[in-house]
């Protein structure tokens, strides 16, 4: 984060917001990137709804297009990327469209952001009360004392111990999950709707982890902040989110409450990932396999782009492309809940 | 201690010192003191032969410098380690595996070269003939193809190298396999595949291995032995099943109680404030003391040791058993 000047305080003036609005809405959301080498669609038809005080959990593989899609909300695309198709929409108010000045002003009002890596959010330079103090000012107006006293308390609500004294520390001196709690008391800062978190525990240590996750469902809870939670980790997603998108290759492939996609999961990509996590439970001896790897962007396959990996591939699936489609109690985008593959 | 009859390794009260002073001149000038973390205390255990002993723990404890001390590329600061018998009555023959494929290829070298360099430092075979089959019939056993020999590291994905770097190891032919987070950097439905290969490996070729990890359940589903680490120690050390099953040492409760499960989330878990303490400046007597719901005024004067509780269970823990 970059200490900058307080911008005069003014509304971005945009139109009313209406009344119990999803937290965020990304309507067939497709993004690009034009490279020498070609058009690389990175996701492609994704959409995406999270109700306020609701925890979206989006899990994939790496490369699936995850974090993509959350800096795309966030309207941090960097270039050559873009938004190609789609809208989005938070608490109701479009912001796909929003100039760079305007989309500042909503990020950290609207939305908050934790990224994995704490340090990359904090600056070294400044102690975390200045980096507090700012960012609660930028977006609230008050005076520095009511800001600090909001500091402490944010600091306190995430779990910070002797927030006073805490205010005056640097980074530094602050260990990696003491770290990614002030991240998220930054993301707190302006009592945003929507948090974007991506991986915000793959690089904290198990007994952490279950920390800031607890952390993250609780503010969800208190606050009815919607919260989209990126990871890799199935077991954050059983223990944390309410949904979850499955996310192949820039598509969402199968979505549902949390315990139907885990426990009953419709999409073979979905069933064969499951399988192939080792279960704390029971010893098996060989472990269920999805043969090949996930495809690069240039070289994916027609029609399914699970098909060369998907044991049940038939003709269609090298032809069309699957819809998402009602299936059990949630919905997958494959053949076999929709027609049949032949 | 419990007996194994043909131990493969036997890893005697080694210990591991780093300095971590700042340099001297700084040191005089500033008068700051001489800095040394104590990243590996006084661990022993013992591999028997065809199995696989896992160490788990957070971040720092000294999970990989006990892995690096076993293959040599530490000397120990105190204890030793003694090796069992090798094929062909030579001495057991270790190799390790890393975490990162990426970085532990050569990117300029053929993967062909990779897998043959130890073949023809050692001089495993004849000739080049010969070296070059021992190559294609290794990239075999790993799943890859033998025409694979002829591309370079980056044509290939995470798992697919990480394949190669097992191709390599067992290209010397070793007993024993020093593993440091194999799969960590991979997505879970390579490390599946990955896992199984190990396996199998393990059981075609005989293989010892040393495992490390912070993945519980993939250490679960590798292991017969498993051993927890916290800040330099083994706090806990027992088969399996019994780990799994039993755990008791205060910590290795903890570690278990906050896995994410994904069969039976705890999501109304109490989840513990505490943190691993700096092993700069480790806590008195048993070093889990500030975490510890149990801890009395005894658990803050002497380090417990590691007691056997049961038919081969160990915890260090004063109040355990
Ligand atoms: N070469 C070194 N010089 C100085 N200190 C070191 C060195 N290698 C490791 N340490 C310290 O020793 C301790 C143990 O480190 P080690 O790398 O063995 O941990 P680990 O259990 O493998 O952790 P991780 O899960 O993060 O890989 C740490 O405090 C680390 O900072
Ligand atoms: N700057 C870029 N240029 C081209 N392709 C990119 C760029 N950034 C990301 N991608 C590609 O977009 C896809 C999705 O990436 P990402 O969202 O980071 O995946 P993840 O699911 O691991 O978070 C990947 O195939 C990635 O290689
Ligand atoms: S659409 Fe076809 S290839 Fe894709 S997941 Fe379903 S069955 Fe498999
Ligand atoms: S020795 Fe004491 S402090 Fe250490 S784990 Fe046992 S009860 Fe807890
Ligand atoms: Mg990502
Ligand atoms: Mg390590």
């Amino acid at each position: 984060m970059m200490l900058r000047q307080a911008p005069a305080p003014q509304d971005p003036g945009s139109q009313p917001v209406p009344e119990g609005a999803p937290a965020l809405e990304v309507d067939s959301l497709t993004v690009e990137f034009p490279t020498r080498r070609g058009l690389l669609t990175a996701i492609d038809d994704v959409s995406i709804r999270i109700a306020p005080g609701e925890i979206l959990g989006v899990v994939g593989e790496s490369g699936a297009g995850k974090s993509i899609t959350g800096l795309a909300v966030l309207g941090l695309l960097e270039a050559p990327g873009r938004i190609a198709k789609g809208e989005i929409r938070v608490g109701g108010r479009r912001v796909d469209t929003l100039s760079e000045d305007e989309l500042t002003r909503v990020r950290g009002r609207e939305m908050g952001a934790i990224f994995q890596d704490p340090l990359t959010a904090l600056n070294p330079l400044f102690s975390i009360g200045a980096q507090l103090i700012e960012t609660i000012r930028l977006h609230k107006p008050m005076s520095r004392e009511a800001a600090q006293q909001k500091a402490v308390t944010l600091l306190r609500e995430v779990g910070i111990p002797a927030p006073e004294d805490r205010l005056k520390q640097y980074p530094h001196q602050f260990s990696g999950g003491m770290r990614q709690r002030v991240v998220i008391a930054l993301a707190l800062a302006a009592e945003p709707q929507l948090i974007i978190a991506d991986e915000p525990t793959t690089a904290l240590d198990v007994s952490i982890q279950a920390q800031i996750t607890t952390l993250l469902r609780r503010l969800c809870d208190e606050h009815r902040t919607g919260i989209m939670l990126v990871t890799h980790d199935m077991g954050v997603i059983a223990e944390t989110a309410d949904r979850v998108a499955v996310m192949y290759s820039g598509r969402v492939v199968e979505t549902g409450r949390v315990e139907d996609v885990l426990h009953d999961p419709q999409h073979p990509y979905t069933r064969g990932l499951m399988a192939a996590i080792p279960s704390l439970h029971a010893r098996s001896g060989t472990l269920a396999q999805i043969d090949g790897a996930m495809p690069r962007l240039n070289a994916r396959p027609s029609g399914c782009a699970f098909h060369p990996r998907c044991p049940q591939a038939g003709p269609r699936c090298l032809r069309e492309r699957p819809q998402l489609v009602p299936a059990a109690r949630s919905e997958a985008a494959c053949f076999i809940q929709d027609g049949g593959t032949e | 201690m419990m007996q194994i009859n043909d131990p493969i390794l036997t890893v005697d009260r080694v210990s591991k010192r780093f300095d971590v002073s700042a340099p001297w001149l700084n040191r005089v000038l500033e008068g700051k003191p001489r800095l040394l973390v104590n990243a590996v205390n006084e661990v022993s255990f013992t591999i028997a032969r065809g199995s696989c002993f896992s160490i788990v723990g957070e971040s720092g404890c000294g999970k990989s410098t006990v892995a690096r001390l076993v293959t040599g590329l530490y000397a120990t600061s105190g204890g030793d380690i003694r090796f069992g018998r090798g094929a062909e009555g030579r001495p057991v023959r270790v190799q390790m595996i890393f975490q990162d494929p990426h970085s532990s290829l050569n990117p300029r070298w053929r993967i062909g070269d990779i897998i043959a360099e130890p073949i023809r430092e050692m001089k495993l075979r004849r000739d080049e003939a010969e070296t070059t089959s021992r190559v294609e019939e290794l990239l075999q056993t790993v799943g890859l193809a033998a025409d694979d020999a002829r591309k370079f590291p980056h044509e290939f994905s995470g798992g697919q190298r990480q394949r190669i770097s097992i191709a390599r190891a067992l290209a010397c032919e070793p007993e024993l396999l020093v593993c440091d987070e194999p799969t960590s950097a991979l997505d879970v439905s390579v490390q599946a595949q990955i896992l199984n290969l190990m396996r199998r490996l393990q059981q075609e070729l005989g293989l010892t291995y040393l495992f490390i990890s912070h993945d519980l359940s993939v250490v679960r589903h590798m292991s017969d032995m498993i051993a927890v680490m916290y800040l330099g120690r083994i706090v806990e050390m027992a088969p399996v099943e019994s780990l799994f099953n039993q755990p008791l040492h205060p910590y290795s409760q903890l570690l278990l109680n906050t896995i994410p499960d994904i069969h039976a989330p705890k999501r109304a878990r109490c989840v513990d404030n505490g943190e691993p303490p700096s092993p700069l400046n480790p806590p008195s007597g048993c070093a889990f003391h500030p975490r510890c719901a149990l801890a009395t005024d005894a658990c803050r004067e002497a380090v417990p040791p590691l007691r056997d509780l049961s038919d081969g269970h160990k915890a260090a823990c004063l109040l355990a058993g």
